[in-house]
């Protein structure tokens, strides 16, 4: 059991009130999964030549301003870093190859929770509402934003462990449901030299698309070869760099539901975390189909 | 009438009013404001109310309803109606998943379409549905009727028993046990009267009725090398 929400701004003039808009949203599905709570928010996107990183390190008192200054010298780069909570937003025009190297061998604590041009990942354990206020999402300005709360049942409760696990530049997925051949599938990828951070099935699901993602199959390849390799029961919610795609595995036992009006399009695991929307009353509303690709506003 | 809001005093506190109401009580309109999509409004309301729910509502609605008439004005989320007794839910909208799971009795009537699982395990309960089912509908229904006003999903009725099942459109297969029965004058009689109760202007002879082939009552030995 988890939570996934998802809303995609089609009125700009709503976009400095997305993180207000989504709060209600992220918090009524806190029954669902109350263990941890994730968002991926699409705002302040970075100059072509620069990438977007979001870290995180265990320790809250963690020296960011040193990793700023010092990947500024080894790689020969700007770096600009704005810490909040356990989490810190790093903004560089060094390669991003060469950001992840040398973050590896240098500062061995800090996680890369996700990157692109303009996805921010915050993700912790404890109550949706708390870990929400924690990183000040509520003030917060996009264009859209995905989110998870967490009832673990595959793996362990960590922040490592919480949703949405990064796949690729500007790519996170939140998944409800639980997968079947995650261990198998998680060899295989590792053969692939896909690399894992935790037990989580999900994140096996993210690795699968990552891998297919580089290989060159687009985020809806993807998600077809998905619906063969991956067995088990799962709603995919997977935000892109202009969008979110959602897709239901075959039998689709995991809930889901769907709703757009002029100015938005949201998708929630049950109808009560729209319900909070203005004019969700009156919006077109509809249950995804299952094994059907659904994508806003990107060319998937 | 009485009003309700949701809103201000919560499921709890709505369907305590619910269960708080003597049976001879001559208050029996209630109107429901605010659902906010809210899980098991009106759930396990035991006596002769008439209820309206002014919008579109969670999980459960109205399960183990005796006797109530239920009326949700929007769309209804998963288990509209679980394990009704008797009486009547009736959603004007679209329902989610299971709706009418393992009813018993009474009358649940989809004005719009319902998704998987409509009538899983249906124990006695009818249920029309104005548009189309989603798959395994009917899943392991027992008894009762489903009529369908528009086209079921893949596997309608797989491991079937007693229930009957009337289907106006196309349906896309039939699942484990299931098959398509001769549409005899008692059929079209009781189709004509659910069709009636639920207000919906088709003729019983446009459908076709599905029904249980009853191949898996009993272990068939000539199967025991697949075990």
């Amino acid at each position: 059991m988890c939570g996934i929400v998802g809303l995609y701004l089609k009125n700009p003039r709503l976009q400095p009130q997305l993180g207000a808009m989504f709060k209600p949203m992220l918090i009524e599905m806190t029954a669902r999964g109350p263990d941890s709570a994730g968002v991926a928010v699409y705002r302040n996107p970075v100059k072509d030549n620069e990438v977007k990183f979001s870290l995180a390190h265990d320790d809250k008192a963690f020296n960011w301003r040193h990793v700023e200054g010092a990947l500024e010298e080894a790689l020969n780069c700007e770096a600009a870093i704005h810490q909040t909570g356990t989490h810190c937003i790093l903004v560089t025009d060094g390669k991003e190859e060469d950001v992840v190297k040398w973050l590896k061998a240098n500062a061995p604590g800090v996680r890369v929770v996700g990157s692109g041009h303009t996805v921010e990942i915050f993700k912790e354990t404890g109550l949706p509402e708390k870990v929400y206020d924690r990183f000040n999402l509520g003030s917060a300005t996009g264009t859209h934003i995905i989110g998870h709360t967490r009832m673990a049942t595959e793996s362990a409760v960590t922040t490592a462990g919480s949703h949405p696990f990064a796949t690729g530049a500007d790519l996170c997925l939140v998944h409800n449901g639980s997968l079947s051949n995650h261990n198998r599938l998680r060899e295989n990828l590792k053969r692939e030299g896909m690399e894992f951070q935790t037990e989580n099935d999900s994140e096996v699901a993210a690795a699968y698309m990552t891998w297919k993602l580089r290989g060159g199959a687009t985020l809806k390849q993807a998600l077809e070869d998905g619906l063969k390799d991956l067995d088990g029961f799962y709603t995919f919610l997977v935000g892109t760099a202009d969008g979110f795609a959602v897709v239901r595995d075959p039998i689709a036992c995991k809930h889901a539901v769907m709703a757009e009006t002029d100015d938005w399009v949201a998708m929630a695991t049950e109808w009560r975390a729209i319900a909070h929307l203005p004019g969700a009353d009156t919006a077109r509303i509809w249950e995804p189909e299952p094994a059907t690709i659904y994508t806003w506003g990107g060319n998937a | 009438m009485h009003e309700l809001d949701l809103k201000a005093i919560g499921v709890t506190g709505i369907n305590q009013k619910l269960y708080n109401i003597p049976k001879d009580s001559n208050e029996r309109h209630w109107v429901i404001r605010n659902p906010m999509g809210q899980h098991a409004i009106a759930c396990g309301v035991d006596g002769p109310l008439m209820i309206d729910i002014m919008g579109h509502v969670g999980f459960y609605c109205g399960g183990m309803n005796k006797e109530a008439e239920i009326t949700i004005h929007g769309h209804a989320g998963v288990g509209v109606a679980e394990n009704m007794m008797s009486g009547v839910v009736w959603v004007k909208g679209n329902a989610s998943e299971s709706a009418g799971a393992t009813a018993n009795g009474g009358l649940l009537v989809i004005e719009g379409d319902a998704s998987s699982r409509c009538g899983i395990s249906m124990k006695g309960v009818d249920i029309v549905v104005g548009g189309s089912v989603g798959h395994m509908s009917a899943f392991m229904a027992q008894r009762g009727n489903l009529v369908v006003c528009g086209d079921a999903g893949e596997a309608l009725g797989d491991s079937i028993y007693e229930a009957r099942l009337y289907v106006r459109g196309r349906a896309v297969n039939l699942g484990s046990d299931c098959i398509e029965k001769e549409m005899r004058q008692e059929h079209l009689e009781d189709l004509a009267r659910l069709l009636d109760r639920a207000r919906m202007k088709h003729r019983p002879e446009a459908f076709r009725r599905y029904g249980s082939a009853r191949k898996l009552y009993n272990f068939n030995v000539d199967h025991a090398d697949a075990y």
